[in-house]
C-alpha cells in the first residue's frame, strides 16, 4: 500500500491515503491455495479417468481466463470498455505463428516478441482511442480491431483468410516438451498464476487505486491533478501485452492461427466472459472464462443445439445476476 | 532385491513382452471408427450433406459394416472454417481415436486439418478436397484421394474451351487454394487470351462487381469455379444481368451438378461442364448406386455423393484385405493403395502420390427423356489422366 | 466502357447503401432513443429474411412472402421487446451487450432448429428476373433497380413519418433529449415498443429484398450488423438523416473499394494481389473512415441535435 511516497504522482495526490476495503482487493489465501491445488491435480485426475484429451481443453480454458482477466483489468477496474481486445490476442498469436514460419521456434524469443508486439499495438491504439469517451471509445476500439483483422486477411503470405498452421509447439528447453499436453498445461498454469499475482499486486498498488478511482469519477481525478490519460494508457498497454501472451499460448495450444481470432465477435466473447464472471472482481475473468467454456463443452457433448442452452444460460444470468456470477457470492468489494 | 532382479523381473518382462506381441500381432479390432468431418452448414452445406449421404448409403448396403467389422461413423460439422475444423479434428483424433477420417469439402480446411491427421498416423480418404500441395511437394503416405486432384476437372474444361475455338475468356474462382488450383489447371490447357481473371472471397455472395467487369472485358466465354451455393448465386445473377446472351458459360462438374441445377433450373440449359463421374455412366456399380440413392434420399446424387460412396467402399475393401488388423499401418496402406473395389466410375487405380488416375468426361445440361433438367455425358476428354504434380512428390516413409 | 463500369458500380453502391440504411435506421433509433446497444439487430434481419423466404416458398408468391413476412417480423419484434428487451433499458451498456448477445445465440440456434442448417432458396419474382436496358450497352438487373426503388420509397416514407406525424415528433424528441421527452409526458412504453417493431420491420424488408441476391442462411446477420454500427456511428447516433447519408456513403465506398481498388491492384500488381489485398483494403478504408469520424467529430456527420 502507500508505504513509500510515489514521486510519479503530483504532490497533492500523495496526501490522499487510500482507505483499505474500498479500492483494495483482498485475496483470501486459503481458497486460493485450494483452487491452485485442484488445478495442479487436474492432469493426473484426467489421465487416471482415461480422459487425457481434456488436459488440452483445460489449457485452453486457462488461456482464455488469462485473456479475460487482462480485459477485466481495463474494462472492470478501469471502466474502459474495449470492443477490440481480441485483436491484441490475435497479434500475439500471429507473432508466434509468423516467427515459426520463418524458422524461429524458441519460446524464449517468440513469446516475448508476442508480448512486445501486442503491447506496442495497444500503445498506439490506446493513444488514439483514449482521447474519446463512452460509446465512442467502444466503437473506435472496435474499428481498430477490425482494421487489424482485415490486414491479416490481406496478408496471403501468412495464410490470409485460410489461416496459418504451426509446425509444432514452441520449444522452451528446461527439459520440458511442450508438445506433451501435460507439460504444456503446467506451463500455462504457471504463467496464469504469475499474471494473476501481478494483477493482484497492481490493483492494490497506487496505480491500481488511481485506476479504479478514475473509473468511479474521472472528472474528480482530473481536478485532483492525476495524470489520468497517462494512467489509462499505461494500463491499456499492459492489458494489451498480457492479451498478447494469451495469444502466444493460444497459438501453441491450437497449432493454428487465423484472422478470425481477431474478429469483433471474439472481442464480444471476451467481454461476455468478463461480464459473466463479474466486472471489477479479481476472479471475474477467471470465473467467466471457466463457466462460459465449460458450459460450451458440456452442452455441445449433449446436443447439437448447445448454442440455445448457452444463450439461455447467459440470458438468465443477465436478468438475475446483474453484476455477474461473483456478485451472487459476495455482495461487497472483495474478490 | 537380488531375487527380484535376477528372477522375478526377467520373468515379468518376458511375460509383458509376450503379451504385447500377442496384442500387436494380428489383433483384429472389434470395430472401425470413422471420423466424417464435413461442411454441414452455410452455403457449402449441400456438398457436405451429399458426401455424408453417399458414405452412409455404402455403409447401409454393407449392413453397417466396413470390411466385415461393425462401423461407427462420427459425423462432425467443420462449418467451412479452417479454425473450427482444426479443433473438431483434434477432438476426433484424440478423444474419439478414430481409425479413418474423411469428408472435408474445402481445400483450405483440408490443409488446416491435414497435419494433425497425418501426425496422428490416421489414414485420410478424401471424398472431395484434392489440393495440389498434397499431390506434389507435401505428399503424405496417410493421404489418399478417392475423388480427384483439384486441377483435373478444370484442365478438362480448359481443353474443351480450347477445342471449341473460344478466343477471349473471363475467369472467376474463389480466393482459396482450390480456387487457385482451378484457374491454374484451366490455363494449363487453354492457350487463348484471358481477358479477365478474378478471385473473390469465399464469403462473397454478391457478384455484381465481377459481372460488370466481365461485361466490360468483352469476353466470349466465361469460366467459373464456384462450388455449391456460390455457384447458384453467380449463375442467377449472371442470367439476371443479361450476360448469358453474349457469353457462353463453362464450369467444372462442381458448379453444374444436380444441387446447382435444382436451385437454378432452366437458365442452366446448355451449360458445358466436365467431371470424372456422371450418373448415366454405364457400369453395374454405378447403376446400383444411382438407383439406391434415389430410393433412399429422393433425389439424384451429385458427384460429391459418388465420392463419399467410393470412399466408404475403398475403406471397406482395405479393412477386409488386412482382415481387420487396423494396427498394421503398412499393410493397411498397401491395401488402400491397391484399391481393389468396384468404383462407380468404372476402373479405378491410384498413382504413386495417392491420387487417382482416371478418365474425365464432357457433360452438357439438357432435358432427359423424362423431362428432367440434368447432365448428359457427351464424350471423354481425358483418358487415364494423371495430375500435374506427381513428379514433385517424394513420398516419405510411413 | 469504363464509364459504363463506373455507372454500374454506382448503382450497385446505391443499392447496397439503401439496404444498409434500412438496417441502420432501426438500429440508430433503438440506440438513440432507448440508449440500448442491440447486438441482436442482425438476428432480426436474419429472421425477417427467413420469414419472407418461407412464406414466399409456401405460397409461391414473392410479393405475399414479402408483405406477410415483414408484418410477421414486426409482430415478433414487438413481442421480443415486450418480454425481454424491456428489462434491459435501465441497465448499463455492458449488461445490454450480454443480454442481446444471448438473444443472438438463441435466435441463431432456433432458426437452425426450425429451418435446418442449409440455406433457403429465395428467387426474385419472375417479372424481375431479367435485365433492363438502361442505356445502350448497359443492361442492369431489373431486380436491383427494384431494390433501389423500394429503398428510396421506404426512405421517403420514414421521412414523412418522422417529420410530419405526431408519432414521428415523439421519436425525434426522444432521440434528441430522452429525459426531456419523458418529462413532457411522452408515453414511453408504447413508443419504445413501436420503435422496436418498426426497426424489426425495416430489417425484414432488407432481409427479404437481399435474400435472392445473397443467401438466406444462419449467421447472415452478423456480418451486416457490424456495418450497420459503422453506418450509425458515421451518420450520428439517433439521426435517421445521418443513417441514410452514412449508409449511402458506406455503400458507395464499399462497392467502389471492392471494384476500383482491385482494378488498380490488378493493373499494378496482377490478379493475385488484387484478390488478396483488394477486398481487405476496402474494408480497412471503411473502418478508417469510422475511426476518423469518432476522433474528429464523434457525434457523427449529421447528428440528431443532441
Amino acid at each position: 500500500m502507500a508505504d513509500r511516497p510515489d514521486h510519479s504522482l503530483p504532490q497533492a495526490a500523495q496526501a490522499i491515503q487510500p482507505r483499505p476495503g474500498l479500492l483494495d482487493h483482498h485475496l483470501p489465501v486459503l481458497p486460493a491455495l485450494l483452487l491452485l491445488a485442484v488445478l495442479l491435480l487436474l492432469p493426473t485426475l484426467a489421465e487416471a479417468t482415461g480422459h487425457g484429451f481434456y488436459v488440452g481443453v483445460a489449457s485452453r480454458i486457462l488461456i482464455f481466463a488469462l485473456a479475460a482477466s487482462s480485459l477485466n483489468l481495463i474494462l472492470g477496474f478501469g471502466g474502459m470498455v474495449s470492443f477490440g481486445h481480441a485483436a491484441f490476442v490475435g497479434v500475439g498469436a500471429y507473432a508466434v505463428g509468423i516467427l515459426m514460419q520463418e524458422g524461429v521456434v524458441s519460446a524464449w524469443l517468440s513469446w516475448p516478441v508476442a508480448v512486445l508486439a501486442s503491447g506496442l499495438f495497444a500503445l498506439l491504439i490506446g493513444a488514439i482511442s483514449l482521447r474519446t469517451k463512452g460509446v465512442y471509445f467502444i466503437m473506435i476500439t472496435l474499428a481498430f480491431a477490425q482494421m487489424l483483422y482485415y490486414l491479416m486477411i490481406s496478408l496471403k503470405a501468412y495464410g490470409g483468410d485460410d489461416g496459418l498452421s504451426l509446425a509444432g509447439r514452441s520449444s522452451i528447453g528446461l527439459g520440458l516438451d511442450l508438445s506433451q499436453d501435460g507439460s504444456f498445461y503446467y506451463l500455462v498454469l504457471a504463467l496464469a498464476v504469475a499474471v494473476f499475482a501481478l494483477l493482484h499486486r497492481l490493483l492494490n498498488s497506487d496505480l491500481g487505486h488511481a485506476l479504479q478511482a478514475i473509473r468511479e469519477n474521472e472528472p474528480r481525478m482530473v481536478a485532483l491533478g492525476f495524470p489520468v490519460y497517462r494512467i489509462k494508457l499505461i494500463v491499456f498497454t499492459l492489458a494489451g501485452a498480457l492479451a498478447g501472451l494469451a495469444g502466444a499460448l493460444l497459438a501453441n495450444q491450437g497449432g493454428f492461427v487465423s484472422p478470425s481470432m481477431m474478429q469483433w465477435s471474439e472481442s464480444g466473447m471476451l467481454m461476455i466472459m468478463v461480464i459473466l464472471g463479474g466486472v471489477g472482481r479479481l476472479y471475474g475473468g477467471f470465473v467467466g472464462a471457466v463457466v462460459f467454456l465449460v458450459l460450451e463443452e458440456v452442452l455441445s457433448s449433449f446436443t447439437i443445439h448447445w448454442q440455445l442452452g448457452l444463450g439461455m444460460a447467459l440470458l438468465v444470468v443477465v436478468l438475475l445476476a446483474p453484476n455477474g456470477l461473483l456478485s451472487l457470492w459476495r455482495k461487497r468489494g472483495g474478490a | 532385491m537380488k531375487t527380484f532382479a535376477s528372477k522375478t523381473l526377467p520373468l515379468t518382462l518376458a511375460a509383458a513382452a509376450a503379451l504385447s506381441l500377442l496384442a500387436g500381432a494380428a489383433q483384429a479390432a472389434d470395430k472401425v471408427k470413422v471420423g466424417l468431418l464435413s461442411t454441414l452448414s452455410g452455403p457449402g452445406a449441400g456438398l457436405g450433406i451429399d458426401i455424408r449421404d453417399g458414405f452412409n448409403l455404402a455403409l447401409k448396403q454393407a449392413g453397417g459394416k466396413l470390411g466385415g467389422l461393425p462401423a461407427e461413423v462420427i459425423v462432425a460439422d467443420d462449418q467451412g472454417k479452417p479454425d473450427a475444423a482444426k479443433q473438431t479434428a483434434d477432438r476426433l483424433l484424440k478423444r474419439d481415436q478414430v481409425d479413418f477420417m474423411t469428408g472435408v469439402v474445402f481445400s483450405n480446411v483440408m490443409l488446416a486439418v491435414g497435419k494433425p491427421i497425418f501426425d496422428a498416423k490416421t489414414f485420410y480418404i478424401s471424398a472431395n478436397a484434392g489440393p495440389s500441395q498434397y499431390a506434389g511437394a507435401e505428399c503424405n503416405p496417410y493421404f489418399f484421394s478417392a475423388s480427384y486432384q483439384n486441377d483435373n476437372q478444370h484442365e478438362a474444361v480448359g481443353k474443351t474451351v480450347m477445342d471449341k475455338g473460344f478466343k477471349k475468356v473471363a475467369l472467376l474462382a474463389p480466393n482459396y487454394p482450390a480456387g487457385k488450383d482451378a484457374l491454374a489447371g484451366f490455363k494449363r490447357f487453354y492457350k487463348g487470351e484471358v481477358v479477365s481473371e478474378a478471385y473473390t472471397p469465399l464469403s462473397q455472395l454478391d457478384y455484381g462487381a465481377e459481372l460488370s467487369k466481365m461485361r466490360a472485358s468483352g469476353a466470349d466465354a466465361v469460366y467459373i469455379f464456384l462450388p455449391g451455393g456460390l455457384g447458384v448465386n453467380f449463375i442467377k445473377q449472371f442470367v439476371g444481368a443479361g450476360l448469358s446472351k453474349d457469353m457462353t458459360l463453362f464450369g467444372p462438374g462442381f458448379s453444374a451438378d444436380e444441387d446447382v441445377i435444382r436451385a437454378v433450373g432452366e437458365p442452366m440449359l446448355g451449360m458445358f461442364n466436365t467431371s470424372q463421374w456422371a450418373h448415366d455412366l454405364d457400369n453395374a456399380a454405378n447403376k446400383r448406386f444411382v438407383a439406391d440413392f434415389q430410393k433412399e434420399f429422393g433425389r439424384l446424387p451429385t458427384l460429391y455423393a459418388s465420392q463419399g460412396y467410393d470412399a466408404a467402399r475403398l475403406m471397406d475393401a482395405a479393412v477386409r484385405d488386412v482382415k481387420g488388423n487396423l494396427a498394421d499401418k503398412a499393410g493397411l496402406r498397401k491395401a488402400i493403395a491397391a484399391a481393389k473395389f468396384d468404383s462407380v466410375r468404372g476402373a479405378f487405380k491410384f498413382n504413386s502420390n495417392g491420387f487417382p488416375v482416371q478418365d474425365y468426361y464432357l457433360r452438357v445440361i439438357t432435358k432427359d427423356a423424362q423431362g428432367r433438367i440434368t447432365n448428359r455425358t457427351l464424350n471423354t476428354v481425358f483418358k487415364n489422366h494423371v495430375d500435374a504434380y506427381v513428379g514433385q512428390c517424394k513420398m516419405p516413409a510411413l | 466502357m469504363t464509364g459504363l463500369l463506373v455507372l454500374e458500380q454506382s448503382l450497385n453502391g446505391l443499392q447496397f447503401g439503401l439496404m444498409l440504411f434500412l438496417l441502420a435506421a432501426g438500429l440508430t433509433l433503438v440506440f438513440g432513443i432507448m440508449d440500448m446497444i442491440n447486438l441482436a439487430h442482425g438476428s432480426l434481419y436474419m429472421i425477417g429474411a427467413y420469414l419472407v423466404a418461407s412464406i414466399a416458398l409456401a405460397s409461391g408468391s414473392f410479393w405475399l412472402g414479402l408483405g406477410l413476412g415483414v408484418l410477421a417480423a414486426a409482430v415478433l419484434g414487438a413481442l421480443l421487446e415486450l418480454t425481454v428487451l424491456r428489462r434491459l433499458y435501465a441497465r448499463d451498456h455492458l449488461s445490454q451487450v450480454l443480454g442481446t448477445f444471448a438473444i443472438l445465440l438463441i435466435s441463431n440456434e432456433l432458426v437452425r432448429m426450425v429451418w435446418g442448417a442449409q440455406p433457403l432458396e429465395l428467387n426474385p419474382p419472375a417479372a424481375l428476373a431479367g435485365p433492363v436496358e438502361l442505356l445502350p450497352g448497359l443492361s442492369y438487373p431489373a431486380y436491383r433497380l427494384f431494390i433501389i426503388g423500394v429503398g428510396l420509397a421506404v426512405a421517403l416514407l420514414l421521412y414523412v413519418l418522422v417529420t410530419r406525424t405526431r408519432y414521428g415528433m415523439q421519436v425525434r424528441a426522444g432521440a434528441s433529449n430522452r429525459e426531456m421527452a419523458l418529462a413532457m409526458g411522452v408515453d414511453v412504453r408504447k413508443l419504445f415498443t413501436a420503435v422496436f417493431a418498426l426497426g424489426a420491420a425495416l430489417c425484414a424488408v432488407a432481409g427479404g429484398l437481399l435474400g435472392p441476391l445473397l443467401a438466406v442462411q444462419v449467421g447472415m446477420g452478423e456480418s451486416i450488423l457490424i456495418l450497420a454500427f459503422v453506418v450509425i456511428v458515421i451518420g450520428g447516433i439517433g439521426s435517421i438523416r445521418g443513417a441514410l447519408l452514412g449508409a449511402l456513403l458506406v455503400g458507395v465506398v464499399d462497392t467502389a473499394g471492392r471494384t476500383l481498388l482491385p482494378l488498380l491492384f490488378d493493373w499494378l500488381l496482377g490478379p493475385e494481389a488484387a484478390a488478396n489485398a483488394g477486398p481487405a483494403v476496402s474494408s480497412i478504408l471503411i473502418y478508417l473512415l469510422m475511426a476518423a469520424v469518432l476522433f474528429f467529430r464523434p457525434q457523427g456527420l449529421f447528428p440528431a441535435h443532441g
